[in-house]
Formats: structure tokens, C-alpha cells, sequence
């Protein structure tokens, strides 16, 4: 997969300006090399997919989430690293633990965060995407975590402002944030991405999660496999249904129907959310067929490896897409998920305010 | 003029030992002392510090590596890349004698840091601060308990520690920015 710089144009800029400029004195005169000569490694001014992200920078996200679970790890984990900085989230759609997450992590960081949702907001009263992202660049603003229910939203919202934009979920497009502590908590476990076996299960159709999880995955080296009812796959992806072209850009994933091929020999199963609203649109007969085909049961995750990490982006369906005793099982690792979520939303919210 | 070498090997090996000797000196024994080196090369420095101090007085002293990057005044400034290296103290400081250690002592802010990030973690009773290499130019009022040499220097040199676990030889240099690219 080629490395897609095209679509950050900030990027020339600031690879072009950095050897020009004689670095500022830090302090640290004698500082390692490393920080003095290396070239740098974040070339990112928003977080809007994994889609542009190279392997060597999705590897600094987990190395620098390393050193945040640290921080959390402290008696009174906050450290000033963004002090000065103010952090908004703007949701314009539901949300728990993203919201709750990036939330934590910029207090964490000693950001200020002030936090707008659609609902109670100049939004109600008609105001524009541009218009709020705007408002809140001219109030000092400096990174706005989004979340909306159309895909490529925060894609505008980036066109139009000079603040960085964090993509918090948009539509079925991306949801990048929860593809970096997927493969955070999957490396903490195996040490690397490359080789594993990742079968997804559920509605990758309709499923951010998913998306980017397939793009992380794919570039750090793993194998992905989809698996879900032919009505909540996506068209064009996988070698088996797709044209020549496609094959080529997705050596790595594979589509399968049969759960029980999909989970044999499996390293990681996520099990992703079913909605209900899929039912009223007729792709799916009922909630109960559902279960009976694709339902994660220790049954059927005894056909993976016999470790195998149990994920899910939350909030569950027990009893649904994933058994209550899988969910809360000793192979699951869905509650590190969302712990592993807050150190890895302070990493990007530290690289975005203060890696370029 | 050339980059030239203002500490050999062996000036390098007797300082850092003078430096373990007045430590224990200063601190009347090793009891309650921990040694903690900022990343990176005050880490090598203090792990080698930490170990002599063990060797004088035949006991344990701990020793913690500390990342400032988290609380540095300049991140975000061109040039300052923001690649965290790990911290991982003794389990505790608090009411412990730490000596922090650094490669290199210049405009002070490191060590401003350092002791704001140090205090997080606890409330020790005493930090002190070993340099390698004091060169002068503070902007803060900092100084050093225990310094292998001071060398002047103009704002527009470079002091250039190399340490055997990270440069792969042991000696400091002195140039400017250019020479020693």
C-alpha cells in the first residue's frame, strides 16, 4: 500500500520548512541526535482516517501511547504537556467513551476542553458545519474532535479552519481514534500486527470501525478477514468479489460468509455492533437468525487460536453479535479496549497539537 | 576552527567517578539516595553514577530514567520533536534523597522540567542535580551540586556529549552547529 501524503497539503510545508529553519535552542543542547537530526516522523496537521497514515507514524501513536498509559499510571495522572491549549468536542451524534475519552485525555494533558453537541446548541438553530468550526477557531480553539452522522464531515470541517480536526467517528466512513487502540490493545497482547490473523465479524457494511481498522491493520501487516450476512458486507473489497484493480490494493483482506472459516486459526475476533436499525431497512431478517449465524459463542471461538483476543468497539448487543460469557470471558480484552482508548486519544491529541 | 575535544575517555571516566565520590560525600552514605537520569544521556550518565555509588558502599540505590518531554516549555517550537522516551521511577521517592542527573547544564530549563515532572511523582527530600558538563548561559536560577567540568562556551557552540551506550564512545566535543551537524 503506497503511503497517501496527497491529501495533506500542510505536509510539503512543513517537510520543506524544517531543514531550512536552524532549531531553536531547547535547552537541551546536548539533546540525542535523535531529536535534533532525525526527520520528523508526524506529518500530520489533522486525524481524519488511517488511510494516510504510514506505518512508521502509526507507530509513534503506540509508542507515544506507551508513555501515556505511564502518565496514567501515576497517583494524580495529569502532566502539562497542553496547558494552554483549549480542546473542544464537537458532537453532533451520540457518544460515551469517545467523547468521554478525548475528554479525559486533554485534562489529563492539561488541555482546556470545553465540550458542544448538536442538541442545546447554535446547531439547533440551523448554523452550518463551517459556520460552528469557525465560531470556535475565532474563540481560540486549536483542535476539534468531531463526530457526525455523515461520512467526510470532518473532512469539511478541516477545508475550513485553521484549527486541527480529530475525526471522533463520521457516518460509515472512519473512526480512526478506535482503529489506533484496536491495534494498540492487539500489539500490547502479541508484541506486533504483523502476520496476525484479524477477523472482523458483524456489519462491516455500515461499520467506521471496521474501515479503518482494515486500513491500520493492513499497514502494520496483519491479515484481515470480513465476515458478516451478504446483505452487511461491503462491494469492492477482497479479492473474491472485487475487480482486478482492487485485489491489488487489498492483498490482505479476504471476505468470508462462513463464520466458522472466517474465526478458524483467528489471532483476534471483533465482533462489531448490530444495529438495530438494519432490521426496518430488510437487510436482515431478525435479530434471533442474526444470532444463530454470527453470534461470537465460546463454541465458535474455541475455532481460533485457543488465546485469541476478544474485541468490540462497544456498546454491546450481548446476547446479539456477541455472547454475554465470550464478552466478559477471560479472552476478552473489550474493557482494556476502553482504558488502552484514553491513552491513545491523549497521544493524538499530544501529536497533533504539538507535533508539527 | 575544527570541532574540537574538550573531554577525553579518560577525562570522561574521571569525572563521572569524582562526581560518584561526592555524591556519597555530600549525602554521608548512600541510604535513602536514588539516582535519576533524564532521558537520554543523563540516563546512561546516571545508570554508570548509580552503579559506582553501589560499588563505594556495597548497597542497593535505585535508579529511575525520567522523560521531560511531557513537561517541557518549548514543545510545539519548530524543531522539537515530540518522541517520548520512557520514565519509569523507583516505586517511590517520596521522602528518598534523588540526584538527578544530566549530560549537559545550559540555559537551566531542562531541569526546570525535570524537577516539576520529578515532583509529580512525589515529594523527595531532597533533590540534587549532577551534570557532566556545565557550560553556562543559565536563564533560570538553577545551578548544579556536582559538575564534571565546566566549559565556556558561546551561545552560538554546541557541547556535544558521546556516551559509549548511545554514541558508542565516550567523549565531549565542542564546535558549532554547522561542524558538528
Amino acid at each position: 500500500m503506497t503511503v497517501q501524503y496527497v491529501t495533506h497539503p500542510d505536509l510539503a510545508r512543513s517537510v520543506t520548512a524544517s531543514p531550512n529553519q536552524p532549531a531553536p535552542d531547547t535547552g537541551g543542547i546536548a539533546a540525542p541526535a535523535a531529536r535534533r537530526d532525525a526527520p520528523p516522523r508526524w506529518h500530520h496537521r489533522h486525524v481524519l482516517d488511517l488511510d494516510d497514515f504510514s506505518r512508521d507514524e502509526i507507530e509513534l501513536v503506540l509508542e507515544t501511547t506507551d508513555e501515556m498509559r505511564e502518565v496514567l499510571a501515576r497517583d494524580i495522572p495529569r502532566v502539562p504537556a497542553l496547558r494552554g491549549t483549549t480542546v473542544a468536542t464537537l458532537f453532533y451524534e451520540a457518544s460515551t467513551r469517545t467523547r468521554a475519552s478525548f475528554e479525559l485525555a486533554g485534562k489529563v494533558l492539561g488541555a482546556d476542553v470545553i465540550n458542544l453537541s448538536a442538541s442545546g446548541s447554535s446547531v439547533e438553530k440551523g448554523e452550518s458545519l463551517i459556520d460552528t468550526v469557525r465560531t470556535l477557531q475565532a474563540m481560540g480553539v486549536q483542535v476539534i474532535v468531531m463526530r457526525h452522522p455523515r461520512s467526510g464531515a470532518p473532512y469539511l470541517a478541516a477545508a475550513h479552519c485553521q484549527a486541527a480536526v480529530v475525526n471522533g467517528g463520521d457516518g460509515w466512513h472512519a473512526h480512526p481514534s478506535q482503529a489506533l487502540l484496536d491495534l494498540y490493545t492487539i500489539r500490547r497482547r502479541y508484541g506486533t500486527l504483523a502476520g496476525l490473523r484479524v477477523a472482523i465479524v458483524g456489519d462491516i457494511a455500515h461499520s467506521r470501525v471496521a474501515r479503518s481498522n482494515i486500513w491500520g491493520l493492513t499497514t502494520m501487516g496483519a491479515e484481515v478477514v470480513l465476515c458478516g450476512p451478504p446483505t452487511l458486507l461491503p462491494s469492492g473489497i477482497g479479492p473474491r468479489i472485487s475487480t482486478a484493480r482492487e485485489e491489488v490494493a487489498f492483498p490482505h483482506v479476504t471476505i468470508e460468509h462462513d463464520l466458522e472459516r472466517a474465526l478458524r486459526g483467528a489471532d483476534v475476533v471483533m465482533a462489531l455492533r448490530l444495529q438495530k436499525e438494519r432490521m426496518q431497512s430488510g437487510l436482515l431478517p431478525g435479530l434471533r437468525e442474526y444470532a444463530r449465524r454470527y453470534q461470537i459463542t465460546a463454541e465458535r471461538l474455541a475455532l481460533a487460536q485457543p488465546d485469541a483476543l476478544v474485541m468490540h468497539p462497544g456498546p454491546m448487543n450481548e446476547g446479539v453479535e456477541i455472547a454475554p460469557e465470550v464478552a466478559h470471558g477471560g479472552q476478552s480484552r473489550i474493557e482494556e479496549q476502553v482504558t488502552n482508548g484514553v491513552a491513545v486519544r491523549m497521544a493524538l491529541l499530544f501529536l497533533v497539537a504539538r507535533g508539527g | 576552527m575544527t570541532p574540537r575535544v574538550v573531554m577525553t575517555e579518560d577525562d570522561l571516566r574521571r569525572a563521572v567517578v569524582r562526581i560518584a565520590h561526592e555524591i556519597v560525600e555530600e549525602a554521608r552514605g548512600a541510604d535513602d539516595l536514588a539516582v535519576v537520569g533524564i532521558q537520554t544521556r543523563g540516563v546512561a550518565l546516571g545508570r554508570r553514577i548509580a552503579a559506582l555509588i553501589e560499588g563505594f558502599e556495597s548497597t542497593q540505590v535505585p535508579f529511575g530514567s525520567l522523560d521531560i518531554s511531557l513537561y517541557r516549555d518549548d514543545l510545539g517550537l519548530r524543531g522539537v520533536k515530540p518522541t517520548l522516551h520512557r520514565t519509569d521511577l523507583p516505586r517511590s521517592i517520596t521522602d528518598t534523597r534523588v540526584v538527578l542527573v544530566d549530560d549537559v547544564l545550559y540555559t537551566g530549563r531542562t531541569v526546570r522540567a525535570a524537577l516539576d515532572a520529578l515532583i509529580d511523582f512525589g515529594r523527595p527530600q531532597r533533590i540534587m542535580l549532577a551534570v557532566l558538563v556545565d557550560r553556562g548561559h543559565r536563564e533560570l536560577p538553577i545551578r548544579a551540586d556536582f559538575v564534571g567540568r565546566n566549559i565556556p562556551t558561546r551561545r552560538d557552540e554546541v557541547v556535544r556529549v558521546r556516551l559509549r551506550e548511545t554514541d558508542g564512545r565516550d567523549e565531549v566535543v565542542l564546535g558549532t552547529r554547522e561542524e558538528l551537524r
